[in-house]
């Protein structure tokens, strides 16, 4: 198929000018192309005889794709459309069948530098001790560098997905959980043989990421060890919602950044620990430790699964400065650029289920953390205020908590907090 | 804050260093009643007289010896070669004599001479006006080799080199001289001999380079970052000593590095910056060290041609940069 | 005495019979030197030596022209008797043999005889060959600029003035007339290369003309003519006259160094030959001539010689050979290696 243009990339066969088996004259058209642009009649590269129609009239074929074949005089050979149409044509093909071949196989030309595991694929020495450092099975990282090869980014973004923080974590949790689980919940730990009919013709089978590997190990390894109790409240934020409407467009001219409701709830999160220090806190097997820094794990979808990077220290900074964090971290996260320090030592996990149109809520605790809380979506209800029905904005927040660590009484004096500070928002 | 491009910086540092101390004097062809052939000196015979400005006749062997034994005597002498294509016949006295001055006396004399010259290309200065002279001398113990690239630099620099009780070869970059601008602080102040200076900091790949080469690539890092590719880029500012931590510091942050020089790439500067990191960093690097040089031919001819085929561009270091980010 | 009054008349200016006495002894001494170097060569404790066997004369009478103390010099690694006569002393002389960690020249880091004492004003040297000409004229423009009294002898054999270096130097001093004295001690002998294949000039003193200064011959085995030689132009060198290439004729008793057999290349009957001229015998002649030296006195001053080298040898043999830490030091004043 020759190229009829210069941005052209295929041409649909109109009508053949000659059947298979007459004599073709060089010069002589042989059929007609159509292209979204033009129409033309191509004239035979070759004398000699059509000995076959390779595309039919009315298929589309790429350019360069072989169209027929002609034989006898000119030393046959199948014929691509005219003689430098066909060169020019053929090449981008080629080219880039060759480019691909290259770039497979240029890892193969920086020699030395880049180590071969068995099944021939080669690391570089910072993968190969990121690997090792973080205990990673290399064979299971997808590699975006040329020709995709590992490279260092996405050992620390696999890590970053949860798969190595887990590995990291269980030992010494899986010591902990024998020490007070009963043999019914290790054997939940364990590897269940259920049973599951295999995948019929008209199922799809999807195969597991390895962001979609770590999340189902850490959810089972939070669901099997963690006693996880539930609780709720709702929240009135009509004034909140109003000063936000109010201040948005300005706050994003200042800063930046939008002003959402995941800010300000993170805030009031970090001064409601400030009265319930003990949901800053972790199991650790024979004692809880409550940590010191507040590190705020945010949820934040990513194409593949979930990721929660975290804001250390949450509680210096100011609005502002929390929604300039946070967009940072979101947009590290949908860069896959996330760090091994920004997946480290979060002490309680945000959850922006609203953002989705939820309700209720009930998250899975993050291990080594002790809560989560969710903030659902803002909703306009009916509601009693000075004993008048009014229309309010409505936020409900979700909390799970460890109850090894926490009891009813402290889950709600915390939730209470924010719901009380939200209520009660003031800026600055 | 006064904005002055390099040719400046160094006139005004050897003005101030003539004029502070009575020690410093400078010998080299024409730099008298010609003020150089840059006008680097312009007037300074007329101002300091023809003892402390002194036209030599045409041997640069002598221009380096007899500085030698200037400042063994007690003196400071900043000798000029011409063009630094010009100092093979002063190798022995470079190398061989004011090198090893203070080792072969064990401290008992030493010599602590200037040598300025000029080199690259850039300015179709063809075969003989272009060298990069670098790689020979940087190799030997008692020798300093600098090379600043920004005039504020080179006056540091340059006032460091002239304080220092050692020998240094202080390497000025011809095409910088005119073309480079910057701010330059008032007053007598020092650059560190030895410290690298970080032209733009970045974390997605290091460029390790020097002389008129750092500005290129500044350019090209700020073309790609447009891109998304966020390069550091490293300027050596002194050859030897060498600021291997800076280097490794920066090889480690990045894991990607791209060494960039005007001189031939066989045997370079660039060969030593390389084994370095490769000594210190290896299992941090999570690509081969590249290394964009002059090719392998004596010298850049006359044709615009040659020398463009030489040296490297910005374009061509940004190309050499996604490479290595893509890799 | 009878004699005296004649005597001292006829003595150059500059010289007394203790002077002549003193001139004497350094000869006497670094023959002594010279002889001990071989003598532990050959006993396999030291690699190398090299004498000036043939030279005495005319270093002592220069070294003795000079002023200690103001004056500078640059000598070359034949310069053994110079150096004794203008301040190195034979315990140092030795240690530099047995190259030890206290080596005052370069604590054992350079061969025999490559002189440096900067506060005794005598300048370091390499061994490359008339590499320090240069320097010696740097020496000599600083001095000339900052107006001191002072002048630079500077040495070397008839060999390094083919090299182009000599000839820079000499250049630029007769622009510039700084005060220096190019001394060239001619032995005749390269290593094995004769003057005839050395040069198109019959004397080595002609060149100066090319350089714009006077050239004067010496019997650089007459240590009084050498003294007067040098004494004339160190006077113009000090008022303001510029330069003046001294050329003494000399001769090489032994080969080049201890790694050289200088039969190779010249007959045994030649070597003979020029040892009659053997500058020590001669001068000895000349001061009992005059009644400034008798045979009791030459034994004495022979038996001081002895002493001092006895004593410089077993001292430097006892010290301290340099380590390996050693060898990191005085690289640069500050700063790493690299």
């Amino acid at each position: 198929m020759p190229q009829l243009g210069e941005t052209v990339t295929e041409g649909t066969v109109g009508r053949w000018l000659k059947k298979v088996g007459d004599q073709v004259e060089k010069y002589e058209p042989l059929l007609e192309v159509e292209t979204d642009k033009v129409a033309s009649e191509i004239p035979s590269p070759f004398a000699g005889t059509l000995t076959s129609i390779l595309a039919q009239e009315g298929t589309t074929v790429p350019v360069g794709a072989p169209i027929c074949e002609i034989g006898g005089a000119a030393g046959g050979g199948s014929s691509t459309g005219s003689g430098t149409a066909t060169s020019a044509a053929a090449s981008p093909a080629t080219a880039q069948a060759a480019s691909g071949a290259s770039q497979a196989s240029s890892p193969g030309s920086s020699a030395g530098l880049v180590s071969t595991s068995g099944n021939g694929v080669r690391y570089s020495p910072a993968v190969r001790k990121l690997a090792r450092e973080h205990r990673v099975d290399l064979g299971a990282v997808s590699g975006t560098g040329r020709g995709g090869r590992v490279t260092a980014h996405d050992v620390t973004a696999h890590v970053g997905s949860g798969a190595a923080a887990a590995e990291r974590y269980s030992p010494s949790v899986q010591v902990a959980s024998a020490a007070i689980l009963p043999p019914r919940a290790l054997a939940a730990h364990a590897p269940s043989p259920m049973p599951v009919a295999p995948a019929g013709d008209e199922d799809t089978v999807i195969r597991l990421s390895q962001m979609r590997k770590t999340i189902a190990e850490r959810m089972v390894l939070s669901t099997s060890t963690i006693p996880h109790a539930w609780c709720m409240m709702e929240a009135d934020v009509t004034d909140l919602s109003r000063w936000r409407d109010k201040e948005k467009a300005a706050f994003k001219a200042r800063e930046g950044v939008n002003l959402t409701y995941l800010p300000i709830v993170v805030s009031t999160v970090c001064r409601a620990i400030r009265e319930v220090p003990a949901v800053n806190s972790t199991w650790a097997g024979d004692h809880i430790i409550m940590r010191k820094h507040i590190n705020v794990g945010i949820a934040i979808d990513v194409e593949d699964g979930l990721v929660v990077p975290v804001v250390r220290d949450a509680d210096r900074f100011s609005l502002a400065g929390l929604a300039q964090a946070i967009n940072e971290l979101v947009d590290k996260a949908r860069k896959r650029r996330l760090t091994m320090a920004d997946l480290s030592d979060g002490t309680i996990t945000v959850d922006n289920t609203g953002a989705l149109g939820n309700v209720a809520s009930v998250p899975i605790i993050n291990p080594p953390q002790a809560a989560i809380i969710t903030m659902e979506a803002v909703v306009k209800r009916p509601w009693v205020v000075n004993d008048a029905i009014a229309i309010r904005s409505i936020m409900n927040l979700c909390l799970c908590i460890d109850h090894r660590v926490l009891d009813g009484a402290a889950a709600s004096r915390f939730l209470g907090s924010v719901k009380a500070q939200l209520e009660s928002f003031q800026p600055g | 804050m006064a904005t002055k491009n390099l040719l400046e910086a160094v006139r005004e540092t050897l003005h101030d260093a003539m004029a502070s101390d009575e020690r410093v004097f400078i010998m080299g062809e024409d730099v008298g009643a010609r003020g150089n052939v840059f006008l680097i000196t312009a007037g300074f015979q007329e101002e300091f007289g023809r003892e402390r400005i002194i036209d030599t006749p045409l041997a640069e062997a002598s221009i380096i010896g007899v500085a030698i034994g200037a400042a063994m005597a007690g003196l400071r002498p900043i000798a000029e070669i011409q063009f630094a294509d010009f100092i093979y016949p002063a190798f022995n006295q470079i190398v061989g004599e004011a090198a090893k001055t203070r080792y072969r006396s064990a401290g008992g004399n030493t010599c602590p001479l200037v040598i300025r010259t000029p080199y690259g290309g850039g300015v179709r200065g063809a075969l003989s006006h272009s060298v990069s002279i670098e790689a020979l001398f940087y190799h030997v113990p008692g020798l300093r080799v600098l090379a600043p690239s920004t005039p504020a630099d080179a006056k540091g620099l340059l006032t460091s080199a002239i304080a220092d009780e050692d020998p240094v070869l202080f390497l000025e970059h011809k095409r910088t001289y005119r073309l480079i601008k910057g701010e330059v602080p008032e007053g007598r102040y020092t650059v560190p001999i030895g410290k690298a200076d970080i032209a733009r900091a970045g974390k997605d790949l290091s460029v390790i380079t020097y002389g008129l080469m750092r500005h290129f690539a500044v350019e090209a890092a700020e073309k790609i970052a447009a891109e998304g590719i966020d390069a550091e880029v490293v300027d050596l500012r002194s050859i030897r000593p060498m600021d291997r931590e800076t280097i490794v510091a920066s090889a480690t942050k990045t894991r990607r590095v791209l060494v960039v020089h005007e001189d031939n790439k066989f045997g370079g500067v660039g060969a030593e910056i390389s084994a370095a990191i490769a000594e210190e960093a290896l299992f941090e690097l999570d690509a081969p060290i590249k290394r964009l040089c002059g090719p392998d031919v004596p010298a850049m001819g006359y044709a615009k041609e040659y020398e463009e085929a030489f040296m490297p561009s910005p374009d061509r270091i940004a190309d050499a940069m996604r490479e290595l980010a893509r890799f | 005495m009878k004699s005296e009054p004649k005597v001292r008349a006829s003595l150059p200016e500059g010289l007394t019979p203790e002077r002549l006495l003193e001139m004497y002894y350094y000869m006497v001494l670094t023959r002594t030197c010279d002889d001990r170097g071989f003598a532990l060569n050959r006993q396999g404790k030291i690699p190398f030596a090299a004498t000036c066997q043939g030279h005495e004369a005319i270093q002592v009478g220069a070294a003795f022209a000079l002023r200690r103390g103001v004056d500078w010099l640059v000598p070359y690694y034949r310069d053994t008797c110079m150096a004794l006569s203008f301040g190195v002393t034979p315990r140092e002389q030795l240690m530099c043999l047995f190259a030890r960690k206290g080596d005052i020249f370069s604590s054992g880091r350079q061969f025999p005889n490559h002189y440096s004492v900067p506060d005794r004003q005598i300048a370091s040297i390499s061994s490359i060959i008339a590499a320090h000409v240069t320097h010696a004229v740097g020496i000599a423009l600083s001095i000339k600029m900052r107006k001191q009294p002072a002048v630079v002898l500077t040495s070397f054999g008839e060999g390094s003035t083919s090299e182009g270096e000599w000839h820079e130097a000499l250049n630029f001093a007769g622009i510039h007339k700084v005060p220096i004295i190019f001394l060239c001690e001619n032995n005749e002998y390269a290593i094995s290369v004769h003057q005839s294949l050395q040069m198109g000039v019959k004397n080595v003193a002609d060149r100066a003309a090319g350089y714009g200064f006077p050239g004067v011959i010496c019997d650089g085995t007459d240590p009084v003519q050498s003294y007067e030689t040098v004494r004339d132009a160190v006077e113009r060198a000090r008022s303001g006259g510029g330069p003046t290439l001294v050329e003494a004729k000399c001769y090489r008793a032994m080969s080049h160094t201890s790694d050289d057999n200088q039969l190779t290349y010249r007959t045994q009957d030649e070597i003979e030959a020029v040892k009659t001229r053997d500058p020590i015998p001669r001068f000895e002649n000349w001061l009992k001539e005059r009644g400034m030296l008798d045979d009791d006195t030459i034994a004495e001053l022979k038996a001081k010689a002895l002493r001092d080298v006895n004593d410089a040898t077993d001292w430097a043999e006892a010290q301290e050979p340099p380590g390996e830490r050693d060898l990191y030091t005085h690289v640069y004043g500050s700063g790493p290696l690299s």
